[in-house]
């Protein structure tokens, strides 16, 4: 595998911290939205966005595109800033996030230029994938379909059956991810509902199962590569995450799951803590 | 009466199959019921166009919608308590929402699902799926209106529910390829009430408007079978000349076609009507000509209620 220049792995930790300072001023613009879980994914869409998908943002609607299906719908503020900065649409619009007249939905909805599947009720995303993928069986045509998952959200059934389902039709050309952060609305994930050994109940779902640090860059775009190497299985990253990451009091607190900054305080903080990350990258 | 009996569900397949030839981006989806929904039928002229998910009805949904964004045109079928009852938040916000190009045609609605029992008679199917947004509902009366629904609904864009029974039904209408969607049809004229009917209830409705001529009474019969949107003109129509509405449907009478019927009446020209159909109860094991006598949906059923509805003053 060809060593990925340091140029880019900074590029994309830097796209990562643009998409988490958005996320920081969507919510906090809006009064509402999910900044954990937008934050824990902030790498994922970073790679995804900036190197890993085949997408034409002057051309939403290519047959041949990749497909990527946010499951976890309510990390919008960062697909959608993700989706901005790529230049699907302006990036002021961002701003707009929540608002009466904007098309930018509390979640991800099919009117957003680049939006593959309308998401928001969690455990149908990877079902809509597997329909994207079994598609591009039929056509035979090349694109692959990412769908990023959360951990939280793997606790619905349906999931299993998608999972089931894609490792029964052999398909290669999906590469599911799971943001395991940890933390869902109300807890810990563990203390709801037990997930692990996450790892060996996906690789006994049929899947190649990769275990990675979700915020290294350079362990997403190599999982994926190796994900893309498969002749007859679907693919799952399990990305161990921070929930909240990049804010320090955000960071593993189920309160921020569905919380904005609560306060001028709060959002200055955020602010200037995506700062200095961002002079240490 | 004279008809000729036909399996609805039979002529669903061969629909399948025909349309199958013409389109190539038609896909087909069931959750292991496909040889009772004839979707099987399908499935043996186009094995590579047929994804038979196994028991996953909300999976099924969500694969649907992946399908269709891509381009497809995607039935699915299952039993209708399944189908919109297992999988209607995957139905609310992968298909209705988006308004994908899905056809939802499920077998076996209402009570005349027979021996199986309240599990799997689905009697609020037709509620539900009034409901959403973006959801057009259609209920065929006979066999050769499903052949003109299913060619029609695969011919428009976006989400349809197509509600069928697994009974045989008797061919009301004749075979050919016009389906007036969202407009209802005079099946019987009349002028003293009018009885507007939905699928199978249709027929029986026919029967009792015979029996009823006998005694004077005569009944006007309503083939209703675009339940959303409804054929407003005609509710209205109907109400001003013959002064009194009675519904009758294979379907609980709240949230069914009765309540279509009703908000019509009292938004634009209130008359007497009653709703006849299942009462808010669910049903129970029996053979389905059994059943229907037993809930008063068979002929001598409407009948009294005609007349029960004939005794208030207008």
């Amino acid at each position: 595998m060809a060593e990925v220049p340091q140029y880019k792995i900074r590029e994309l930790r830097l796209k990562a911290n643009d998409i988490r300072r958005w996320v920081i001023e969507m919510t906090w613009r809006a009064k509402s939205g999910h900044p954990g879980g937008s934050l824990s994914a902030a790498e994922i869409l970073s790679v995804l966005y900036f190197h890993e998908l085949r997408i034409d943002p002057k051309n939403p609607d290519w047959p041949d595109r990749d497909r990527f299906v946010l499951s976890k719908g309510h990390a919008s503020p960062a697909y959608y800033a993700a989706l901005a900065m790529r230049g699907f649409f302006p990036e002021d619009e961002l701003l707009n996030f929540r608002k009466l007249g904007s098309f930018l939905q509390g979640h991800p909805s099919l009117i957003v230029p680049g939006v593959d599947m309308c998401t928001g009720s969690l455990g149908q995303g990877l079902s809509a994938a597997v329909g994207m993928a079994i598609a591009a069986k039929m056509d035979n045509r090349d694109y692959r379909v990412y769908a990023l998952l959360g951990d939280g959200e793997i606790q619905e059934g349906a999931v299993w059956e998608a999972a089931m389902c894609a490792s029964t039709h052999s398909l290669n050309n999906l590469i599911a991810i799971v943001d395991r952060n940890m933390i869902q609305l109300d807890d810990f994930t563990d203390r709801m509902v037990k997930l692990d050994p996450l790892e060996e109940k996906w690789h006994s779902f049929g899947w190649n199962v990769f275990s990675i640090n979700g915020h290294d860059v350079r362990q997403i775009i190599y999982a994926l590569e190796e994900a893309k190497k498969s002749d007859n299985k679907p693919s799952v990253v399990i990305a161990h995450t921070v929930k909240g990451k990049g804010v320090s009091y955000m960071e593993n607190s189920p309160k921020y799951h569905g919380k904005p900054p609560q306060n001028e305080e709060e959002y200055k903080t955020a602010i200037r803590e995506l700062e200095e990350a961002r002079r240490g990258i | 009466m004279n008809w000729e009996y036909e399996s609805p569900r039979k002529a669903y397949g061969e629909t399948l199959v025909e349309l199958g030839r013409e389109m190539d981006n038609l896909v087909v989806m069931d959750a292991d019921l496909s040889t009772s929904t004839k979707t099987a039928m399908f499935g043996n002229a186009f094995p590579d166009r047929f994804i038979n998910v196994g028991l996953q009805e909300q999976n099924m949904m969500g694969i649907a919608a992946g399908l269709a964004t891509t381009g497809k045109v995607v039935f699915v079928s299952s039993f209708a308590v399944f189908a919109t009852g297992r999988a209607y938040d995957q139905i609310r916000q992968s298909i209705a929402y988006p308004k994908l190009n899905v056809k939802i045609v499920a077998t076996h609605g209402g009570v005349t699902v027979g021996e199986d029992g309240a599990s799997h008679q689905m009697i609020e199917d037709v509620g539900l799926m009034c409901g959403l947004p973006n959801m057009r509902v259609i209920v065929p009366v006979d066999s050769n209106e499903v052949r003109r629904v299913i060619k029609f609904v695969a011919s428009e864009n976006g989400p349809f529910y197509v509600r069928l029974t697994r009974t045989a039904l008797p061919n009301l209408t004749e075979n050919d390829d016009s389906f007036h969607f969202g407009k209802a049809t005079i099946m019987r004229d009349g002028s003293d009430i009018t009885i507007i009917a939905m699928g199978i209830e249709v027929s029986y409705s026919l029967m009792a408007a015979e029996m009823l001529s006998k005694e004077g009474i005569d009944a006007r019969v309503i083939n209703m079978s675009t339940i959303k949107p409804i054929d407003k003109d005609a509710i209205v129509k109907a109400a001003r000349e013959t002064g009194r509405i009675l519904t009758v449907e294979d379907h609980n009478i709240y949230n069914g076609l009765g309540s279509r019927v009703a908000e019509v009446l009292v938004e634009n020209y209130p008359v007497p009507m009653r709703r006849h159909g299942m009462k808010d109860v669910f049903g129970v094991s029996g053979k389905w000509n059994a059943l229907l006598e037993h809930y008063g949906l068979d002929a001598k059923g409407i009948a009294n209620e005609v007349r029960n509805l004939m005794e208030v003053k207008i």
